[in-house]
């Protein structure tokens, strides 16, 4: 029998404050515009991402492609909503493109992609990618002696991608301790649990054992969050992994731990007043 | 041509620091000079071609202008989906340079056999696919390399193949190359087919058909252009690939003359290997044999389809 972590606990029962519920507003907002969208996906991953633009990526909306900017890379590009919403609200473009989502002349498809979405550092959908090319851009901060970080944001069913595990010990082996992993670790995949579909556990064992310095929270604790990702490098010479315990569908009852919410088409009137009540009118 | 093509990167990275050299698991002393020289930027990362290409793509996007190599077939299959969206999605100058392109690993089987990547490689958007005759070309190829835009997929040869380039022509990326002035024939070849294209030429010669031969030792982006030139007033035009029927450079050939000629088109023989994962081993150059493209097969093939080219046309009789 697995263990269940307390930080999943927590994250099952934490509260969400008013920015946590706004960004949600835009990320639920353009799936009402678009008729469609990864809700379940971006909902668990918004806090790891509001944390990562708000208090730690030192990044410069007016001038994204500065050399020396913080590298950030949606590896889980399905949790672009979350991306989308966190850039719009940053300045990288205007709100008003979060209703175009999916649309024929919109810049923000249902995977992020380079050159179309100012902020967006690679382009992914492609799952187990992101690692790899973080890796590249650490190496690169290295070998280049810049200050710049990378951090990667890796879904849970992601990781059943042996390439991440290629990534995990390339990382490993050239000691990136400017490189982050943040894997969002809400235990539901598009079939259904990560333990039935394919287990990760002992889920921080294996990524301490490929070589990182692992670090476990409730991926909904903005406070822990911001500790953590503050004090990165957790060891020098060592790449970061952070498993952030997360609830797929966060701050939407209906959603919550429930696979049906992994990519939802249009919805109807009754869940929109279900959302209204949960984050509020939008 | 391995060996220049690995000596060229220690060369082109004393030139310039961006260049690197990225193998996965390569004979020991694989750049041995360049390792001592340059060790920051001689990189072996395991056998994890997935991750090496991704890895690739995040340096390339960082400046860098990484040499990535192992054999073909590792370098195409096990990683193609890393190849189309890191390096080809996001168009970043990683160069792919992969050994024992075609039949070169011909004792070691069907898994070393690299007898579809054109085919695969070439449908990426963006990528380049360069298959060098021999050391030579290989050289001015890689030359060529270091400011090209976007990946390149470089199919190598086995090494010690007769050298049949000349300086003279030069060497540009795209730009077919015409060795000898086409009759009633043009063979058109890429990589080591160059060399039993001159063999057959010669053959054909002393049974009086002359036979012209266009190098495309580039085949994306194909010169359509050299193409149209070398077929006015062909007769019949033979592609020679190391490779399957499917997607390679019999299939651009055709599609060049369709799209561009529409009606009048040359009669066309397409000479490759069979569309089967060959289960022989022996030598290159025996399984080169076994499947028709020995440079006497290549003859005698051209002849028959030449003097099929020249027969009346078949005629409905009515009574």
């Amino acid at each position: 029998m697995i263990q269940i972590s307390p930080h999943a606990e927590a994250a099952l029962t934490c509260t969400l404050d008013e920015r946590s519920l706004y960004l949600r507003r835009l990320v639920l907002g353009s799936v009402r515009s678009a008729g469609r969208g990864h809700v379940g996906p971006a909902l668990s991953l918004i806090e790891m991402v509001r944390v990562l633009y708000d208090d730690v990526l030192r990044i410069d909306p007016n001038n994204p492609r500065d050399p020396d900017r913080d590298r950030a890379i949606l590896s889980k590009g399905h949790g672009c909503l979350a991306l989308y919403a966190l850039l719009a609200d940053r300045g990288f473009f205007p709100l008003s493109e979060l209703d175009g989502f999916c649309g024929p002349d919109s810049i923000l498809g249902g995977h992020p992609e380079y050159g179309m979405v100012p902020g967006v550092e690679a382009s992914t959908g492609a799952l187990g990618h992101g690692l790899s090319i973080g890796v590249g851009l650490a190496l690169a901060a290295r070998m280049r002696e810049r200050s710049y970080r990378t951090f990667v944001l890796l879904g849970d069913g992601e990781i059943n991608e042996g390439s991440v595990w290629e990534a995990a010990m390339s990382a490993a082996k050239h000691g990136l301790d400017n490189l982050v992993a943040m894997i969002d670790y809400n235990k539901l995949q598009s079939y259904g649990p990560t333990d039935y579909v394919l287990p990760l556990e002992p889920l921080a064992d294996k990524w301490r054992s490929f070589g990182f310095a692992v670090q476990e929270l409730n991926g909904h604790d903005v406070g822990a969050l911001r500790t953590v990702l503050k004090q990165v490098p957790v060891v020098l010479g060592k790449p970061t992994a952070i498993i952030c315990h997360t609830v797929k569908g966060k701050g939407l009852p209906a959603a919550e731990s429930n696979a049906d919410w992994h990519h939802k088409n249009k919805l109807t009137d009754s869940e929109l007043d279900a959302i209204r009540v949960a984050v509020g009118d939008f | 041509m391995r060996n220049t093509a690995m000596n060229m990167v220690h060369k082109l990275a004393t030139r310039d620091e961006r260049v690197l050299y990225i193998g996965s698991d390569p004979g020991a002393g694989t750049l041995r000079a360049m390792s001592k020289e340059f060790p920051k930027r001689h990189l072996i990362e395991g056998i994890s071609e997935a991750h090496i290409i991704g890895m690739s793509a995040g340096l390339a996007m960082e400046g860098f202008v990484p040499y990535v190599n192992t054999i073909a077939t590792f370098l195409t299959r096990r990683c193609y989906e890393q190849v189309a969206v890191d390096l080809c999605l996001h168009n970043l100058p990683v160069r792919l340079i992969a050994n024992g392109g075609g039949l070169v690993y011909a004792p070691l089987g069907p898994t070393h056999q690299a007898i579809e990547d054109i085919a695969i490689m070439r449908a990426l958007p963006n990528m380049t696919v360069v298959c060098p005759c021999d050391a030579d070309e290989a050289a001015r190829l890689m030359e060529k390399t270091l400011d090209w835009t976007g990946p390149i997929y470089i199919r190598l040869g086995k090494g010690g193949d007769a050298i049949v380039s000349k300086a003279e022509h030069g060497f540009e990326i795209g730009k077919a190359i015409l060795m000898r002035p086409p009759g009633d024939v043009l063979m058109v070849t890429t990589g080591i087919m160059l060399q039993r294209a001159i063999a057959a030429a010669d053959l054909l010669a002393a049974q009086g058909i002359r036979a012209g031969i266009l190098h495309m030792h580039t085949v994306k982006p194909f010169d359509a252009e050299a193409l149209l030139q070398a077929v006015r007033g062909v007769k019949l035009v033979a592609t020679l690939e190391e490779h399957v029927p499917s997607g390679g450079l019999g299939s651009a050939v055709a599609e060049t003359l369709i799209d561009k000629l529409g009606s009048g088109l040359p009669a066309m023989l397409r000479l490759s290997l069979p569309d089967r994962f060959m289960h022989n081993y022996g030598s290159q150059d025996s399984l080169l044999k076994k499947h028709g493209l020995s440079a006497a097969a290549i003859a005698t093939s051209i002849e028959r389809a030449h003097a099929a080219s020249h027969a009346p046309s078949p005629q409905l009789h009515s009574t």
